[in-house]
């Protein structure tokens, strides 16, 4: 009797802790989107009303018109979308060259591709800065682009080839024996195997790309070039006090990402277990 | 017979290389030539205006003793890291640990811990200083509502770095949370009730089974977190630009205006080669220690 009473009790405390913890992660999400369909009267009432009695849709209106947002889009999907193939394809290539071949320094490579996940990538900021303005690509997105067209990112790499490890070694083999080369047995073999993990990578990269801020603040220097991560900090920088504009800005950057985690939310939690429990 | 399985095996080699032939160019032309690249830049004089000027250790030597920023960036960043990571740690293994119990709707509760690490830092940095704001801020209402000084929060020198945590406690726990869900699951079930039989309670069975279990995990979760903590940039160029008072000048934002804004790049590669040592000494220092509370299945002790 007394074991059951302790855990209905122990199951309430989880209930009231978890309700807590929720609270805490949603509130801020609603207190943004809240502020956004506000006007500023609305906002600086005391006490603070939870919802306004009408969406002031003008907000979204005004953001736009103050800041050349549809550019910064089009802008960003310049960018996005490259990253994403570019990781793909050549993460992919060369996680199966690490996982399944055997040449000379491959272990040298596989553990400088571990070194290079713990680098921060500030350190190396200042030649590559450099050598992009030697090429002259500053304020171009090459240098958001091209870097990822070489491997896509340590971290990806070492992801897919802990995915091609799992897969069973005789099925590259009765591809090799039938006949086919190398590069079929990747494309139409291997890589529908793989698909799961393709498909976290193709998330986190899109997430990556999307979310950056500090490669865009250093190489784009014009407002004709800017992604919306780089134009919405010009905005909080000269709409500090207009708090429902600001959060309506910062809305119309939010929603692209949250959709996308909404639909790939199982690949997701999978791609970020298999770092975590394989590391 | 062996001249035709020595062939076999270069022509495996080649076609290793050319499929690995990205990760490989991208290692030596984005990772290990800026490495020495960096280094040789730190020992000269580099002015966006001027021609760079050899002047060897002297980048060093300023940084150390008459830089007027740099010891207190490193003490602020420490102090950032070490809080932060704290705090990651354990709420994420908290929340961990509860989601892991049988409940209704984890998947729900579980996309809602989820949720802040999807929004973008620039646009979290934005909502966190309105809801930081010490007039109509949210958090400063709720203080007032359940009878508590409001704080300053981003506005004064105490108060500032323990408000980044937070923020970034919030923003960044997703992964780690999913993370230790996993391991979580992964910790057996028999184990767990030969505890129970026994008479435990749960703190026995988190005690001696669930923390040894998953403590490699924890250790990958600290690595990661310390690195990515220690480069944290943009939650203090957009919230407080490093201030006040220079209270939340951290590294990489000091190492970013000596670049971009004082165009000292002499001086900016100098700090960027002490983050290299800071961070690889750390990371070693950690696997140094590793084997003695980390415990790996299978293993011999």
């Amino acid at each position: 009797m007394r074991l059951s009473v302790a855990r209905v009790t122990g199951r309430g405390v989880v209930y009231l802790l978890l309700t807590i913890g929720a609270a805490f992660c949603i509130l801020p999400v609603f207190w943004l989107v809240r502020s956004s369909a506000m006007t500023l009267g609305d906002i600086f009432k005391f006490p603070p009303i939870l919802w306004p009695a009408t969406i002031r849709w003008q907000n979204f209106a005004d953001a736009m018109k103050a800041s050349p947002f549809l550019r910064y889009f089009r802008n960003t999907m310049i960018v996005v979308v490259p990253n994403v193939a570019g990781a793909l394809l050549t993460a992919s290539m060369s996680a199966y060259g690490l996982a399944r071949f055997r040449f000379p320094g491959r272990n040298f490579w596989f553990s400088l591709v571990l070194g290079a996940i713990i680098l921060p990538p500030a350190v190396v900021l200042i030649p590559q800065f450099l050598l992009w303005s030697k090429l002259h690509g500053v304020n171009t997105f090459l240098p958001l682009i091209v870097p990822v067209w070489f491997g896509g990112g340590a971290f990806n790499v070492f992801l897919l080839r802990q995915f091609f490890l799992t897969v069973p070694r005789d099925f590259d083999d009765a591809a090799r024996m039938d006949g086919a080369t190398y590069w079929r047995t990747y494309w139409q073999i291997m890589i529908p195997f793989i698909q799961p993990a393709l498909l976290a990578v193709g998330l986190f990269q899109f997430l990556f790309a999307w979310n950056d801020f500090f490669n865009p603040l250093i190489y784009l220097s014009s407002k004709a070039t800017y992604t919306l991560a780089v134009g919405l900090q010009f905005f909080v920088g000269s709409y500090g006090t207009f708090w429902n504009i600001l959060m309506a800005a910062a809305v119309v950057i939010v929603v692209p990402p949250v959709i996308v985690f909404l639909i790939g939310q199982r690949y997701f939690v999978e791609g970020v277990t298999l770092t975590g429990i394989k590391g | 017979m062996k001249r035709r399985r020595l062939r076999a095996s270069t022509t495996e080699a080649i076609a290793g290389y050319l499929f690995a032939s990205p990760v490989i160019l991208g290692l030596v032309i984005w990772v290990i030539l800026p490495m020495f690249g960096v280094l040789a830049i730190s020992l000269t004089d580099w002015n966006v205006l001027r021609a760079p000027r050899w002047v060897g250790v002297q980048n060093y030597v300023k940084l150390f003793t008459t830089d007027l920023y740099f010891w207190n960036s490193l003490k602020v960043t420490a102090y950032f890291v070490v809080l932060n990571v704290a705090c990651t740690v354990l709420y994420s293994l908290v929340v961990a640990l509860l989601l892991n119990q049988k409940i209704r709707g984890r998947g729900i509760y579980r996309s809602f811990f989820y949720l802040p690490t999807i929004i973008p830092v620039v646009a979290s940095s934005a909502l966190w200083s309105w809801l930081f704001n010490p007039e109509f801020g949210l958090l400063n209402v709720l203080l007032q509502a359940v009878k508590l000084h409001r704080s300053l929060w981003l506005a004064a020198q105490t108060t500032v770095v323990p408000s980044i945590v937070l923020m970034t406690v919030w923003a960044g726990a997703g992964n780690t949370i999913v993370i230790f869900l996993a391991a979580l699951q992964g910790v057996p079930r028999e184990l767990l009730e030969a505890v129970e039989i026994d008479g435990g309670t749960w703190w026995h069975r988190f005690r001696a089974i669930t923390l040894p279990m998953i403590s490699p995990v924890t250790f990958f979760n600290v690595v990661t977190g310390l690195i990515a903590s220690f480069t944290i940039f943009t939650q203090s160029y957009i919230m407080t630009n490093g201030g006040p008072n220079n209270a939340s000048l951290f590294y990489v934002l000091l190492l970013y205006r000596e670049a971009f804004q004082r165009n000292n790049f002499g001086g900016a590669a100098a700090l960027s080669w002490v983050l290299i040592i800071i961070v690889s000494v750390l990371s070693l220092l950690i696997f140094r220690t590793s084997s003695r509370w980390v415990y790996y299945e299978g293993e011999a002790r």
